[in-house]
């Protein structure tokens, strides 16, 4: 084979559009709604594209793909796309076939939904399966709550839509500070310093710098640094640019959750999502603390907010002490926040609720 | 029968939503690789702690990043996956596919790689999962054959990406799929060359919906938005009316600035353009019967991240709005002078969020030529500790 040319760039997505797309692309007029899953956009020219979103798991083999591609093959003439979510979506430019997939799909087994006032797909990241610094399992968690919170994906019968994501470590890749409900990975213990490997394979300013709070320190009698414990908050960032300060710890790490973050700027603007529970134990292969954890938050959401209320316009409407109160979540030291933007979090009026 | 190897995983096989066991044991069919990579989740699964050791360096020649090293920390257990890298391919914008491009995809994974992948990562390559030092570059030279490149990792330009846009959506302002498209090719170099103090991501979405996350999860979001009032179709209101939907109560009511009212007689929805924010959310409780204005364009916000290292930022508004038409040159033009200014000011991992934040916004506008307008900040500053330079002053 011939050399690679470097720098090409990915294909062109025009090469990748159905024909009803080329021909109608930017002059979409409306979409309707017609079921969980399933969306049918409707262009100027009359013109109309029918979407069927299913679940996926983020990490699938080459025959998993290979089977949705036959299934777009004999109904969307070749054509299929994912979201910024990870769901499937099977685009359909003959309505004749839309019913005909829905079937194949049902009678496989993939589940139809993630639209509207539905749980969408969870955004999540490798965890155990594939990343060094992961303090839980991704994709092992994400397969328990689903599992658990399926009726919430084929329905739309939340108050508004909700997004959960999961990150494996405070990295935090993939919106997880702006969900509805996210499930982050913790540490609980400072890193151990490797004296020995350290010198060797770190830049010590680099390692000093890498930390959040200034804990870390030279030691030159080590050629190494050594850790203040009391002003570490475990955000493994050292670790991130210097292996020889191990940080994972089995009877430590955990999850944390945190509730209430958006990005959709209607109505009100982004919000970050605020601590709700600081640990919860890693008990694979299920994880039930989490599992019935997150459940509760969805069940107290879906039982009092308005309709078309965000979780995070939900807690802000009731105030976060009631949300406590509602959720019999234990409001601790752990929630009033000592980082950076702390007392922008602070209460400035006496005026709140018992 | 033979005893499962893997008893714990096998629990995550029962259950409604799809699951990563059954993949991953589809692919250990044929991959020992992949076999073994299953082997090692158990052994995690067992030990409660990841059993991956801190990525090496490796790549493809030519390039700096988009490839993560990935070593086990147990390989005589599992010797297949002693080195078991990602290889990042750059998506097309949008995540469209026809299926033959995703059938020459997978078979070049079957070839070189683990069988394993994700659909998609976080910042939205395609993510092959898995596969050995010798393999990287025949599997490169393989996917560049076939039309494919791989996406950014390190402190570079991370692949961009955006949302389904003008292609299926009403609700697009701006071209988010040529945009992304054209923005990834012109950045090339600095996509595939990591030269910067940390990472720096673009994204695009084309309306306030924002679907890619872009004010959250990208240092530099452009997010479509209209400078004129919004289309109202008053026969559409009237069959809303008629639909179970409450338009004074879900829709009015809502509204953040009040700028909506209703005339249930008539059966009218009328707006007061000025007082309008462009939030969105009127047109998606209506989408029949409301539309964006004509006029349209981005806002261009900086600074979004994630908590690492100082804390996590939304973006912050920096172009209120700008015309976004190809080749964006104003735009482009104005990325090199901020990433001049980052690269010659920001320390090691330092994002431009956490670096605007440490030198002042005031200092950041200054030296990439930006004038300061009130829509950039919710309120003014409080405190009277202001600069003056020489020239402002007697």
């Amino acid at each position: 084979m011939a050399i690679a040319k470097t720098d090409i760039g990915p294909p062109d997505f025009r090469q990748m559009l159905p024909p009803v797309i080329t021909k109608n692309y930017g002059s979409w007029k409306y979409h309707e709604n017609l079921k969980p899953g399933v969306l049918k956009h409707v262009a100027e020219s009359g013109d109309a594209i029918y979407t069927v979103r299913v679940a996926g798991s983020r990490l699938v083999s080459i025959d998993f793909i290979r089977d949705i591609a036959d299934i777009a093959d004999k109904y969307c003439g070749g054509h299929l796309r994912f979201t910024s979510r990870h769901n499937i979506e099977f685009l359909v430019s003959d309505a004749a076939m839309v019913e005909p997939l829905i079937d194949e799909l049902k009678q496989k087994g993939y589940l139809i939904g993630g639209t509207n006032n539905a749980i969408s797909n969870v955004v999540h990241t490798q965890g155990w399966v594939h990343c060094h610094s992961a303090a839980t399992d991704a994709s092992g968690i994400v397969k328990s709550v689903m599992d658990e919170l399926v009726p919430y994906f084929t329905s739309e019968s939340l108050p508004a839509k909700l997004r959960i994501s999961l990150a494996c470590c405070l990295n935090m890749c993939g919106a997880v500070h702006c969900s509805d409900l996210a499930i982050v990975g913790i540490h609980r213990k400072p890193p151990k310093v490797d004296h020995e490997r350290l010198g060797k394979m770190c830049e010590i300013p680099t390692v000093i710098a890498s930390c959040p709070t200034a804990a870390i320190r030279p030691n030159p009698k080590e050629k190494s640094v050594t850790i203040n414990e009391d002003r570490c908050m475990y955000c493994g960032n050292c670790f991130s640019v210097c292996p020889a300060l191990p940080i994972a710890d089995a009877l430590n790490d955990g999850v944390a959750i945190f509730v209430g973050g958006k990005v959709s700027n209607a109505r009100t603007a982004p919000m970050f999502s605020r601590l709700a529970i600081p640990y919860l134990p890693n008990t694979p292969p299920r994880w039930p603390e989490v599992v019935s954890a997150v459940k509760n938050i969805v069940e107290v959401y879906a039982k009092n907010a308005h309709k078309g209320e965000r979780m995070g316009e939900w807690i802000e409407r009731i105030s976060w002490e009631r949300f406590f109160e509602l959720t019999g979540i234990p409001f601790t030291d752990k929630h009033i926040d000592d980082f950076t933007h702390a007392t922008t979090t602070f209460r400035t009026t006496p005026t709140f609720k018992w | 029968m033979e005893e499962s190897k893997t008893p714990l995983l096998d629990q995550l096989e029962s259950g409604p939503w799809p699951s990563f066991v059954k993949e991953m044991k589809r692919a250990a069919k044929k991959s020992p690789m992949a076999k073994d990579a299953l082997g090692q989740l158990e052994l995690s699964y067992t030990e409660k702690r990841v059993h991956w050791k801190h990525g090496g360096i490796v790549g493809v020649r030519g390039y700096g990043g988009g490839v993560i090293g990935r070593y086990s920390d147990a390989p005589e257990q599992f010797p297949e996956v002693r080195d078991f890298h990602t290889m990042r391919v750059n998506q097309p914008s949008g995540w469209f596919y026809n299926t033959a491009s995703l059938r020459t995809l997978c078979d070049i994974w079957e070839k070189y790689g683990s069988g394993l992948t994700n659909f998609h990562g976080s910042t939205g390559d395609v993510i092959l999962l898995g596969t050995v030092t010798p393999n990287l570059q025949p599997a490169f030279d393989a996917l560049s054959e076939a039309g494919f490149d791989l996406g950014g990792s390190g402190s570079a330009l991370r692949t961009p990406s955006a949302c389904v846009g003008p292609a299926r959506c009403e609700y697009a302002c701006i071209d988010t799929l040529d945009i992304c498209n054209d923005f990834t090719q012109t950045f090339q170099n600095e996509l595939h060359r990591p030269m910067w103090p940390y990472k720096f991501k673009i994204k695009v979405s084309g309306c306030p919906n924002d679907c890619v996350a872009s004010i959250a999860r990208s240092d530099m979001p452009i997010i479509g938005t209209w400078r004129d009032t919004l289309r109202i179709d008053q026969a559409e209101v009237k069959h809303y009316a008629n639909s179970d939907l409450n338009i004074r109560g879900a829709v009015v009511a809502k509204c953040p600035t009040k700028a909506l009212s209703y005339d249930a007689t008539k059966m009218e929805l009328s707006v007061q353009p000025e007082e309008c924010i462009r939030c969105m959310h009127c047109i998606n409780m209506m989408p029949k019967a409301i539309r964006p204005g004509v006029e349209k364009g981005a806002t261009i916000l900086i600074g979004g991240k994630a908590p690492i290292v100082k804390g996590a930022y939304l973006s912050w508004v920096l172009i209120p709005f700008i015309k976004m038409e190809p080749p964006y040159q104003e735009l482009k033009d104005l990325l090199a002078k901020m990433w001049d200014w980052w690269d010659e000011n920001g320390k090691t991992r330092e994002r431009i969020g956490e670096l605007i934040d440490r030198l002042g916004m005031g200092a950041f506008l200054k030296a990439v030529e930006l004038k300061p307008v009130s829509q950039m900040v919710f309120r003014p500053r409080s405190n009277p500790y202001y600069f003056w330079s020489p020239d402002e002053i007697n």
